[in-house]
């Protein structure tokens, strides 16, 4: 190819004041994975996403879960999203923003969600991913613990969890941990 | 005194001139033996290294020992202690220095004629001009991420004719190797020709993670107590700030972290460089391994560029781990690959509008797409969904094209939406070449502009 570099190079001596329309920052293909994905969501009407960047940063986004049913009923959950330029190669990252007493959910706002690290497939998607994130919110689970006393709560005393989970909704203490207001 | 017995002047490296100055069967259809090809080589083939690491040291010492003279070697990182055992650019007195510069300076010393620009940063900080001078880009990387951004780049060079084909002076010839403990690949990569990275993305397998609630309930290795000191306990402790692995304060604090959970469950093996290894998902290397694929790598851009043989095709595994075990395989080109494919040429009226655009895709045979989505160089012309950008992007439909893609007489589009074959409906995203008929600037050559 050798020839190829000699004549570009010339080329390229020949062009030095040319103006050179310089390309522009190329997509990734997570990017333009990421693209389908979005133009492609359907939300439940409890979730709603929104871009804070602005329509055409699609790489950070945020979603709101206001869970129509059990236990966190009448709360408003935000939820943050980093999506990897090597998308859907890699999760998701997400994170909770709103701090929030939950077995699966610790008090930093990691999540503990299967598809979102050990049984992530790039062929699972963001609606896949919201939608897990909506379950987590009509089915807690104590087996899978991140916040261990809300765990041992819900296992042993649903009641009890109950009461905790309204109390740190409506903003307050459960124990030492106080909960901003989320509904 | 000189050799006499020759006519040709004796370069440093005779054994380079055994490749170069004489025919062979082997060789590329162009290939001219001469002084001219040996000389044209030191002058006009400008190659990239990119990353100094284990692999980089080894490809600048190689490439500059194989005739290659003008040479660029772009890296982030600096110099640390656990890089010597297999960096042997570098010195003890090096450390905390940047890779690059330390490993363009030595190379220079010991090679003499060789000149290597060094460039301490990231290679996202370049813009995308800087990767076009290179002839070609050879990659000593250990990131999947980086592969794949180079790879985008070098694809975003590549032009087809409107028959697809691609245009080979567009071509930018990757050159990749990577290696793990005993095992390593080599591969090289021409955009249009053989698979690009995203072809073959499948290759690299996913990263292991953990499940949080198992570092936080249950951990059963060494692994499971360093994750859990730098996912979960970190964020506990330093609420907010983040945990920054190129910080050996930040790096100490959670291999002490990591050692009173290890000791609180019983578990043996946490130590502080393994947990550099967990944390910064450092993968295990072997100095000889390396030598190993980045001489594969150097010699396969000395063919590239020279043509005195024919290339590795197209991927090259190297497995020492049980006796050893080595192969080559061609992998296939996705041809709807979104970074490297020629995508749908689709000529078009400089006056059609979004709307019009879409109503087109729709009826076009090879397309058939309904309900499209539409972006363009990261600007979303239009959004089915969510309702949100669907509002933000609803005005696009009655403006022109033309206008919205910055009056570019061509250039790629990608859309996705449904299309429906044999009466099946499945999603699917594509790459279009929109070219405006009738437009100043217009050939018949249209950028593949990558993805
Ligand atoms: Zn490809």
């Amino acid at each position: 190819m050798i020839k190829l570099f000699k004549v570009k190079e010339k080329q390229r001596e020949l062009a030095e004041n040319a103006s050179g329309g310089a390309p522009v920052k190329k997509q990734s293909a997570g990017e333009l994975r990421l693209h389908k994905d979005i133009s492609e969501l359907n939300l439940p009407k409890s979730c709603t996403i929104s871009f804070p960047n602005g329509k055409d940063d699609l790489m950070n986004f945020e979603v709101v879960i206001r869970p129509d049913d059990g236990f966190y009923l009448g709360g408003t959950f935000l939820f943050s999203f980093q999506v990897s330029p090597i998308y859907p190669h890699e999760a998701p990252k997400v994170k909770s923003k709103t701090k929030v007493y939950h077995p699966n959910i610790d008090l930093e706002g990691n999540v503990c969600l299967n598809i979102l690290r050990e049984d992530w497939k790039p062929v699972l998607n963001i609606n896949t991913v919201i939608y897990g994130l909506y379950h987590l919110f009509t089915e807690p689970n104590y087996e899978d613990p991140l916040n261990h006393d809300a765990a041992a709560v819900l296992r042993e005393n649903p009641k009890m969890f109950e009461s905790n989970v309204r109390r740190a909704m409506a903003g307050g203490y459960v124990g030492q941990t106080f909960f901003p207001r989320c509904m | 005194m000189a050799d006499t017995t020759t006519s040709v002047p004796p370069s440093r490296s005779r054994d380079l001139d055994k490749l170069l100055l004489r025919p062979g069967n082997l060789v590329g259809p162009r290939f001219e033996p001469g002084t001219e090809l040996r000389d044209d080589l030191q002058t006009f083939a400008k190659v990239l290294v990119v990353g100094a690491g284990g692999l980089g040291c080894e490809l600048l010492k190689d490439l500059a020992l194989s005739g290659f003279k003008n040479l660029e070697v772009i890296d982030m990182d600096r110099i640390e202690v656990t890089n010597l055992n297999r960096q042997f650019l570098f010195r003890l007195e090096d450390v905390g220095k940047p890779k690059a510069e330390v490993a363009a300076k030595r190379v220079m010393e010991r090679i003499s004629g060789v000149h290597i620009v060094p460039h301490f940063c990231r290679i996202e900080d370049k813009d995308i001009d800087f990767y076009n001078d290179f002839s070609i880009i050879a990659l000593g990387l250990d990131s999947v991420e980086a592969r794949s951004y180079i790879n985008t780049v070098a694809c975003s060079f590549l032009e087809y004719d409107s028959d697809d084909t691609p245009r080979e002076e567009t071509i930018k010839p990757m050159v990749d190797g990577g290696t793990e403990g005993f095992k390593g690949h080599a591969r090289v990569i021409l955009p249009g020709i053989t698979p690009c990275f995203e072809c073959t993305i499948w290759l690299f397998p996913p990263q292991v993670k953990f499940p949080l609630c198992t570092l936080a309930e249950t951990p059963r290795t060494a692994a499971h107590c360093i994750e859990y000191a730098h996912l979960i306990k970190w964020d506990e402790v330093h609420h907010g700030e983040p945990f920054d692995p190129d910080n050996p304060e930040h790096m100490k604090w959670v291999y002490n972290e990591a050692v009173k959970r290890a000791e609180l469950f019983g578990i043996p093996g946490v130590t502080y460089s393994f947990t550099q290894g967990v944390v910064k998902n450092i993968i295990p290397a072997i100095a000889s391994t390396n030598a190993i694929i980045s001489a594969a790598c150097a010699l396969e851009t000395l063919k590239i560029a020279t043509e005195c043989s024919k290339t590795l095709s197209n991927y090259l595994t190297y497995n020492g781990s049980e006796g050893l075990h080595t192969k080559v395989a061609e992998f296939e080109r996705d041809k709807e690959c979104l970074v490297c494919g020629p995508g749908i040429r689709i000529e078009l009226d400089p006056s059609i509008t979004l709307q019009k655009f879409m109503d087109l895709l729709e009826e076009h045979p090879k397309l058939r797409l309904s309900k499209a989505s539409i972006t363009h160089r990261g600007k979303n012309l239009y959004m089915q969904a969510p309702p949100v950008l669907e509002e933000m992007t609803r005005s696009n439909l009655s403006l022109s094209l033309f206008n919205l893609m910055g009056k570019l007489p061509n250039d790629v589009v990608h859309v996705n939406g449904i299309t429906s074959k044999n009466d099946q409906k499945t999603t699917c995203l594509r790459k279009l070449r929109v070219v405006f008929k009738g437009v100043d600037g217009v050939t018949d050559m249209d950028t593949a502009g990558g993805a």
